[in-house]
């Protein structure tokens, strides 16, 4: 599923809003939970999963084209973890052989 | 830490777009439960800009129970991996926070 059809199957649930409004309130939350990661806030989804950020060391890499070695400093990476009535339903699709 | 929660969502979608609060809960809620549904489908879930939803099945494997040490096989199961996107990471980079969570 894209996030077009996210936006579709959203807007036959709702018939009282135009798929216009549904495809905005989409847009709005995605960029709400990406807003919030990157000012290094948690989003917690009940049921759903936790967003945080994990921090990755300082390494020394190496450009794959010349071979040289590169300084990578600190950063952070989006992490994601399922919760508990997500991780549940999942399993059951592959209990009933989906 | 205060973390970003559905009421929230839900309190920008009626102050951004005037969607009326109920409106506004009820996208937030069927937002979650779509990608939900999708997941439960064994279907991957791409939203450009943020990130993939994967599914990887993974089979039984041995483990063990660590108070008591006795060995129980971990059955076979599905998980639920997120490849963040371009975008997110590059965002999420720039972020120079001192304290990693």
């Amino acid at each position: 599923m894209t996030k077009s059809e996210l936006i579709e199957t959203i807007a036959a649930k709702q018939a009282q809003l135009s798929s216009k409004d549904v495809e905005l309130a989409v847009k709005t939350i995605l960029e709400h939970m990406s807003q919030t990661l990157s000012v290094g806030e948690r989003i917690e989804i009940r049921g759903f999963g936790s967003f945080s950020l994990h921090y990755r060391e300082p390494r020394r890499g190496r450009n794959p084209k010349t071979g040289d070695t590169v300084e990578l400093s600190g950063k952070y990476v989006p992490h994601f973890k399922p919760g508990k009535e997500l991780r549940e339903r999942v399993n059951l699709g592959l209990q009933a052989g989906l | 830490m205060a973390a970003l929660t559905k009421s929230e969502m839900a309190e920008r979608l009626f102050e951004e777009l005037g969607l009326n609060k109920r409106e506004a809960k009820e996208i937030v809620e069927l937002f979650f439960e779509e990608i939900r549904i999708c997941l439960e489908n064994n279907e991957q879930v791409k939203l450009s800009g943020f990130g993939n939803f994967d599914l990887r099945d993974k089979s039984q494997r041995p483990g063990r129970n660590p108070k008591t040490g006795e060995e129980i096989p971990i059955s076979a199961r599905r998980v639920v991996t997120f490849r963040p996107g371009q975008k997110l990471k590059a965002r999420v980079e720039e972020y120079a926070g001192t304290d990693p969570q």
